[in-house]
Formats: structure tokens, sequence, C-alpha cells
């Protein structure tokens, strides 16, 4: 990475400045370069590419479509009943599963953060959902559904929460709680990975200091982890909530956002215009506004977070 | 072993300026001290030095070469760090030879220079060990080890001792000293202690907010403070300062030199270079140079609030014309605490200081001009 | 945790609930994985009718060799290798360098590159399927192991960037100032200091990468049209819709999947709760 280099003891010359300056501007730029030329070109361009789509008539299977419609697809989206009943079952998707992941994923965390016999052989077992390929818990957690061949129905009719065994799959009250259940199953060992890195990193001296000081272990957590752990959660709480409301191969594995749409969300319904009915520039045109979303959700807790943490001091 | 030169030499991070135009010539061989408070720029004065920060303008020469844009590869310096850098992943052996290796020095040359060093800084028995099992002490020994094994040009040293205890700190500043009389090597060693630095400096650097105050031998920076800022920095106990007006005649009208304080008492001083009547001055007395009378027929009123026995010399701790003063004595005396006593200033030890410029008024005749060299 | 003489039943009751709890999450991890190694091992005549037994009264291999000698999937496996072990390798590397230049630059734009680098953190990204497919066409790079290979490291650059940040920012600055001085460039003293300093880190990027690019079917999907090019993913989902569904089979191939992700996971997750500790707090 140098330029200009020199060995000896000679007097430096004048040109040796003007290349040294250069190479020590330049440095950064080279190390950030393969990474920042990837990212534009396979991720930049095909998103304004992408975004153009929603302004234009792109049916794949349409030879004359191609041109340019204006605002047409969001009009049209505006009162497109499946999309705004996609916005709400995204948040009630979204929401669901991020509950959950996060509360076991902090319980867990907080069990593995105490050592014990066992510890490490546990702690891989319990992350090991993580690394099943979603496509394939899907199908997996689909079958467990399935009264046929699967254990669960059976199970929650001798725990009394269902009259006979049925598939909740295919009942649109209750539908939307499989794939979420799929998703809390993949997603604990996120929250509990991030959550344990940050309470392995909460000086021992703190709790000590506090039952030194006569707190309890409610109290130690209280005022001690949970302040600690607070950054963290806001972040990781943020980037999941986006990461999850994009999230829809389980959804289009399980259930295909039937029945009747009862688990359509928005990312699954684009999959379903882009690929099922071909119509790219629709597509599109949701994507975009769900983009946005996502944008003024993230900005909004950044502010919010801004707000309160100045409020404080 | 090279002279270093550092003309003019200025470093600011965007807008704000750290150092504001460094003057410094070390001469081939010297053991320059910089000192001054937390963030004053000592740090990115030898890091410029070191090659590890750019240099906004201004010139630094080794060995009359001027180094501004060389890589510290390039320079032939060696660093000891504060936290020691050591290399934790390679052994005390591994991290000493690492720069003669990538120098390509012969195999048969390193291990003469490695037993050689680790004989010298009693590492022989450590050489196989990773810095993550040595003590305090012995890392910051292989960080030494490391630096001396190059017979580098220059060794640059920032606070290496600043995270050793007290008795440790004290042995490794002999042995420094030592080290460096046996090796000759031109040395710059930054430290906020000023015992550090009177102790080991040929010369002392004494550094405030990005410049330099006075650079002289550590006697002469005693003795001679050339200002209010070094006069306080240097010296443990601190120098006590009194605020006054300069007076040229005494209280019984006869030409002299003296100093009013607040509470209308008058401390002799040698006639002030510069010093006119009625000029706001300070009264600058190492609480050495304070003594306490045997009665109260002379010297000014103190009252005692605290008497610190240190063992060697006792600390007292009065309170003169409404300022807190410290006084070193040598006797052990047993005064009340809140009883009256009487002080006189030694006159010609104590400075006389423009309060305005706060530099300091040099006598008219030196007392001793012996002293200087 | 040894429990000394004068345990309290507190601390026995305490001790029972934290085991209780921690073997109920051990079951709700393991336990789908267990059905799917079940049904991978049953028998296709009792495959319904014993479907919901705990164990089936007879088990089998049948599948597993069927999968292993007459199907494709040893195909779509070393093609999964391929893709998955390149992109791991490749996408740690540029993380490595951008990682370390976010750690230990300061530089114009910087701010705005991991702003971007956040914001591709949002994309519904099959929206880009569409675009990538157009950009990539005319180069020869869709239905190509290359074409899926690029598309998957520029996914995984911006996580894998801060996690490796991460684990930079927890190596004191000092150590490659002192390599500099002993002689290195910036980028030796990063390459022979720095880097074997975060092995775990680099350990946790790979198997983090790995695991992702193992499991993609989206983009191997649409991206990928003929048999030879295909991955792991997109084989398996063939047994869902060619054939009537054969679930054994599907099944015992999906057990198959899971060993090398699960592998690789499984070696590395020590790490990444290491790397995450190193910056996880800072936010
Ligand atoms: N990267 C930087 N950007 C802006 N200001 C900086 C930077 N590095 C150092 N400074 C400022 O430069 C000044 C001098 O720092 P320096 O580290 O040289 O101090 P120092 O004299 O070594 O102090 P200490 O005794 O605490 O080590 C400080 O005020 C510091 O805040
Ligand atoms: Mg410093």
């Amino acid at each position: 990475m140098t330029l200009a280099t020199q060995t000896g003891k000679l007097p430096v010359e004048r040109r040796g400045v003007f290349s040294k300056k250069l190479s020590g501007i330049l440095e950064p730029y080279l190390y950030v370069s393969p990474a920042l030329v990837l990212i534009i070109a396979v991720m930049l361009m095909p998103l304004i590419l992408g975004l153009s789509y929603a302004f234009r008539d792109i049916r794949i299977l349409n030879p004359f479509s191609g041109g340019f419609v204006g605002m047409a697809h969001f009009q049209t989206l505006m009162s497109d009943q499946a999309f705004l009943g996609a916005l709400a079952n995204t948040a009630w998707w979204t929401f669901g599963s991020l509950v959950f992941q996060f509360g076991l994923g902090l319980i867990l965390a907080l069990l593995l953060n105490r050592a014990f016999l066992g510890r490490g052989l546990i702690q891989a077992l319990v992350f090991l959902p993580w690394a099943v390929p979603t496509f394939l818990s899907g199908l997996n957690w689909a079958w467990m559904f399935n009264p046929v061949v699967g254990p669960l129905p059976h199970w929650m009719t001798s725990l009394g929460l269902m009259a006979e065994p049925y598939n909740i799959l295919s009942d649109p009250d209750l539908a939307m709680w499989g794939p979420i259940i799929a998703n809390i199953w993949f997603g604990i060992p996120f929250f509990a990975i991030t959550m344990l890195a940050a309470l392995q990193s909460i000086p021992k001296e703190l709790y000590e200091a506090a039952s030194i000081d006569g707190a309890t272990t409610r109290q130690q957590f209280i005022s001690i982890t949970l302040p600690f752990l607070a950054p963290t959660i806001a972040i990781t709480l943020m980037l999941r909530t986006i990461w999850i409301a994009n999230f829809a191969d389980l959804i289009v594995v399980m259930t295909k956002g039937g029945p009747a749409d009862s688990t359509q969300i928005v990312a699954s319904y684009i999959f379903t215009q882009a690929f099922r009915r071909l119509d790219f520039g629709y597509a599109s045109a949701i994507a975009a506004v769900l983009l946005v979303l996502l944008l003024a959700y993230a900005l909004s807790v950044i502010a919010l977070r801004r707000a309160m943490t100045h409020s404080d001091n | 072993m090279a002279s270093i030169e550092i003309a003019n030499a200025r470093k600011s991070y965007g807008a704000v300026d750290v150092l504001h135009g460094i003057d410094l010539d070390i001469s081939d061989g010297e053991f320059i001290v910089l000192v001054g408070p937390s963030g004053c720029g000592k740090s990115t004065l030898l890091r410029m030095i070191a090659g590890l920060e750019d240099i906004t303008s201004g010139d630094i020469s080794i060995a009359g070469n001027v180094v501004n844009d060389l890589q510290p590869k390039d320079r032939d310096i060696a660093m000891v760090f504060q936290s020691y850098a050591l290399y934790p992943h390679m052994s005390v052996a591994e991290n000493m030879s690492y720069a003669l290796t990538l120098r390509k020095t012969a195999k048969e040359k390193i291990a003469d220079a490695i037993t050689n060093v680790a004989d010298i800084l009693g590492l022989s028995a450590l050489l196989e060990r990773r810095p993550k099992a040595l003590s305090g002490g012995q890392r910051q020994r292989v960080a030494m080890g490391r630096a001396i094994v190059r017979k580098p040009q220059a060794f640059l040293f920032d606070e290496p001792l600043s995270n050793l205890d007290a008795r440790l700190r004290e042995q490794m500043r002999t042995e420094i000293r030592k080290l460096h009389r046996r090796l000759g090597a031109t040395s710059v060693y930054v430290t906020h202690d000023q015992i550090e630095a009177m102790t080991m400096a040929d010369r002392i650097v004494a550094m405030h907010d990005g410049i330099i105050q006075q650079v002289g031998s550590p006697v002469e920076i005693y003795d001679h403070p050339a200002n209010i800022f070094v006069a306080s920095f240097i010296g443990s106990p601190a120098m006590n300062f009194l605020e006054g007006t300069y007076e040229t005649k005494d209280d019984n009208g006869a030409d002299g030199a003296g100093i009013r304080l607040s509470d209308g008492s008058l401390v002799a001083v040698l006639p002030a270079r510069g010093a006119t009547n009625n000029q706001a001055v300070t009264l600058g007395a190492r609480p050495e140079h304070i003594t306490i009378a045997p009665d109260a027929n002379s010297g000014l009123a103190a009252r005692i609030d605290l008497i610190e026995p240190m063992g060697l010399s006792t600390l007292v701790h009065a309170t003169l014309a409404g300022k807190p003063i410290k006084i070193f004595t040598m006797d052990r005396p047993d005064y009340a605490v809140d009883s009256t006593i009487h002080v006189s200033f030694d006159m010609e030890k104590v400075h006389v200081f423009d309060t305005k410029s706060e530099l300091r008024l040099p006598p008219v005749i030196e007392p001793h001009p012996g002293h200087r060299d | 945790m040894t429990l000394t003489g004068h345990t309290s039943t507190r601390k026995m009751l305490y001790w029972g609930s934290h085991y209780l709890m921690i073997a109920a999450f051990v079951i709700f991890a393991l336990f789908p994985l267990y059905w799917l190694l079940k049904v991978s091992v049953t028998p296709n005549d009792i495959l319904y009718t014993e479907g919901v037994r705990m164990w089936p009264s007879r088990t089998t291999w049948d599948n597993y060799t069927f999968v292993l000698t007459q199907s494709n999937f040893p195909h779509y496996f070393m093609n999964s290798v391929i893709v998955a072990g390149t992109t791991a390798a490749v996408t740690t590397v540029i993380a490595a360098l951008t990682g370390y230049a976010f750690s230990r630059f300061a530089f114009r734009g910087k701010v705005i590159i991991v702003a971007l680098m956040l914001i591709t953190q949002m994309f519904p990204l099959v929206m880009l399927i569409a675009p990538i497919f157009k950009i990539l066409a005319p180069l020869g790079l869709t239905d190509s192991l290359t074409g899926l290979i690029i598309v998957y490291t520029a996914f995984n650059v911006p996580f894998a960037t801060f996690l490796m940040q991460s684990f930079f920012d927890g190596i004191p600055k000092d150590l490659e100032e002192a390599a500099m001085i002993d002689g290195n460039t910036r980028f030796e003293a990063f390459r022979a200091i720095i880097l074997p300093l975060t092995l775990p880190g680099v350990a946790a990027t790979l198997g983090f990468v790995f695991t992702a690019a193992w499991s993609e079917l989206l983009f191997a999907l649409m991206l990928v049209s003929s048999e030879s090019a295909s991955t792991f993913p997109v084989g398996l989902l063939s047994f869902v819709s060619k054939f009537s569904v054969d679930f054994g089979q599907m099944m015992a191939a999906g057990v198959l999947a899971l060993i090398p992700a699960c592998l690789f996971f499984l070696l590395i997750q020590r790490y990444l709760v290491q790397g995450l500790t190193a910056g996880a707090v800072k936010g």
C-alpha cells in the first residue's frame, strides 16, 4: 500500500512530498474501494433501476409493455385492498415475531450468561436454528403443523387449545401464527447472541460494587444490566424490525400468503406480483412504498432516541 | 546515533491547533524529557518525530535529513509505548527480534543481539513466554528490549513507566538512565511526572497548550523557571504564589525592593529587572525557601492549618495573607493547629513574576551567577 | 458451578429453574431438527400411517442412498460448496479491508459510506431481482455460479464489514504503530500483526457468510435456470414442485444440506459472541 517509500538516510527529494501526501490521503479509499464498487454495482444501481420500474409498465409476458406510466401504479396501490391488508399483516407479522424473538432471546442470553456445566455445548445447540436454511425450516414447520404427519396439532388438542387436531395454516384466523412461530424459532439465536455479547461486556466490578451496596439481584438487573443493554437493544430491535418486515421466505414457503390472503405481507405480496403475475412495474411500486415506510420508521426511531438521550442530559 | 532538529513544527486536527510552532534542537546522545500537563501535545510531538502523525507544517530532521515524508519504518527510530504494544501472538524473543527479521538480519546476529539484550534486562528466562504470561514490569522490560536490540538512531518513549507501581517506577527510572549512559542513544522521553523529568533529563522541555515554555537542564528549570506555569509545574510540593504589588522603597522609606501582600505586610526581594513601582507582581517561593522564625519578633504572621510529617522532613500548611502556603522544614515542629507562627522568605531564592504576563522578572544582579552553565 | 455444603434451598430452586428453562430452550431448538431426521429415516409406506409417532416402527436409509446415488444432489451439493465457500472467502477479505479502514482511518466520506451500507440493509431484496438480472445478463453472469458469488458477496459485505470492524476496534492501535516503527508499512502491519489477532473474527465472519450463502434461495432460483448451475436449496425445492412431492427424500436431502452449515456454525458461534462483545455496546 505504499507508493513512495525510501530507505537509507538520503535527504528526501521534494517530489516524494507530493506522492506521500497523496498516498496517505488515498490509503483509506484503497481499503474500502472493493466493497464500495460491489455495493454500488450490485445493490445501489439495481435499486435505482428498480425504483424507475415503479413508474413504468413492465409486464414480462406483455410485449407492448415498457412505457412510462407516471404515478399510475401508486394510484392503483391506494385502493388495492390486498395491499392495504398486507400492510396490516406486515405490522402483525413483524411485531408478533419481534416481541417473542426478543423476549425469549433475552431470557436465553441471561441464562447463558451464568457459568454452568456444559454451557459451551448448550450454547452451540440452542444457536443451531440460525444455521438452518430458511426455506427448509419453513417446509419443516409446515410439516409439523400438519395433523397427518406433524405432532403439533395433537399436542394442542391434548392441551385443550383445540377441539380436534387440524392444520392452523389453513385457518385464516390462526394461519399467521404458523410462520410467526417458525420465525421465532429461527430468530431467537440472533437476539441471544447479540444480547449475550452485550452482557459479557458489562464489567463484573459493577455487580460486585452493587452487591456490596446491598442491591438485590433484581435491583442489579434494573440498575446495571438493563441500562447497559439499552443501546444494544435499541439498535438491534430497529435493525431486526426492518429485516423481519422484509423477510418473506417463511411465508412464501409455508402459506404462500394464504389462506384468503390472511398471511400476505407486503414483502410476499411483492414476490407474488413479480413472480406469479409477472408484473414488475407494480411490484416495484409496492417495494418503493415499503422502502420509504421502513426508512421513515428507522429515521423516526433514531430521532426519538436522540431526543430521549438529549433530554437526559 | 543522531541529532534531531524540529523547526517551527505545527499540528492541527481540522480547525483545532494542537501544536503552535515547535522549535527544538536535540543533540546527538542527549536525553530529552518532554513534560507538561495532560493534553498539552507531548504525545503528538513525539508521534510526529516517529512519523505516526503527519506534520501540518514545519520540518523535522533526524541526523540532518528532513524526514517529514518518510514512513515510520524508514526513520530508523524505536519507540516504547505507554501500553507497551507487545505483539500478543509472539513470544518475548519473537517480539524483540521482529524488527531485525524485517530488516533481513542474519539469524545468528539476531540470536546474539537477543541474548545480549535479554542479559542486560534480565529477561533471559522469559524468552519463550507470551506477553500474557508476564507481569507489568516484565512487559515493560520487553518493550524496552524490543527498542534496544535494533540499535536505532533515536529512542522515543511515551510515558513508559506510568503503568508501574511506585517502587518499580523508581527502579526502572535508574535503569533507563543507566542504559542511556551505556548506549549513548539520543532519547526523547515523554512524561507528565515531574519527578521523572527532574531525575532523568539532560534537558527538560516544559510544554503547555502546544507551546514550549522553557528548555533547560533540570536544575536550571527548577532554579530559574521562565514563568509561573513552569514554576508551578516543576517541583513537588509545588511553589507558593502570593500576589501583591512591587515597591521600590521599604517601610522606612529606604531604597530597596519588596512586595506588598494583600494584608499589608512587605516581603523583601532582590530588585527585579524591569519592575516598576506599584506593578502587580506575584511572589513565588518554594516551600524550602520559607523558614519558620524561632520567635515572634521577626517575619510575617501565619496561621497553622496542618502539619504533615513526611519522614525525612515535615511539611507545614499555613495561611498567610489569606492564602494557603506550604513550608518545608527539616525540623520536627509540634505546633498546634490554629496557632500562629512567624515566617520569613529567603530573599535570594524567591522569584518575582509579572502577574499579567506571568513571566519571571529576574533579579538585576543574579545572586549566584556561577550557577549557570 | 459447584454446589457447596451450605447451599440454601433458594439456591437449589434457582439452579433447578435455571436448568429447567435451559432444557425448554434446547428442546424447542432441537425438536424440529429431530422431526426432520425422523421423517428422513421413515420408510415411505408408513410415512403417513405413522405420521405422528415419535419414532417410526421401522427405519431405513433408502432415502439417503437415493439422494446420494440416484439424484442430482451430489452435483447441487458441489455447486453450493463452491458458491458458499468462495462467497465466504471473498466477502471476508473485502469486509476485513473495509472494516479495518472504518476502524482506523478518519476520512472524507466515511459517514456517507457507513450510512450507505446501513441503508442497503433495509432494501426489500425481492425488488432487486429483475434489475440485477438485467445488469448481469449482458455480462453473461446469469445462469452462472460466478454471478451468484458476486451477488451474494455484495449482499453480505455490509454486515460482515460491521462485524469485522467490531473485532478491529478491540485491538489497540498501538500494535500496528509499533509494527510500523519496527519496519512494516501499514498494510504489512495489518497483514502480519492485526489479522492474526483477529482470527476469531475472521472465523466468525467466514461462518456467518457461509451459512447465509448456503441457505439463499430466492436469487439462486431467479438468476439460475440450468440444472448444472443450480445450488442445493434450488434442488431441494425441485422436490416440491417437479414430482409428486417425495417428502422422505426431500427431508433426507435437507438433513444432508444442514450438515456443512451446522458444522460451520457450531465452530464459529463462540467467536461470534466474542466479536460482538468487543464492539456491541458502543452504539
Ligand atoms: N485525532 C485527534 N483529533 C483531534 N484532537 C486530537 C486528536 N488527537 C489528539 N488531539 C488533541 O491534541 C491535544 C494533545 O494531545 P496529546 O495526546 O499530544 O496530549 P499529551 O500531552 O500526550 O497528553 P497526556 O499526558 O494526557 O498523554 C489534546 O488536546 C487532544 O485532545
Ligand atoms: Mg500522551
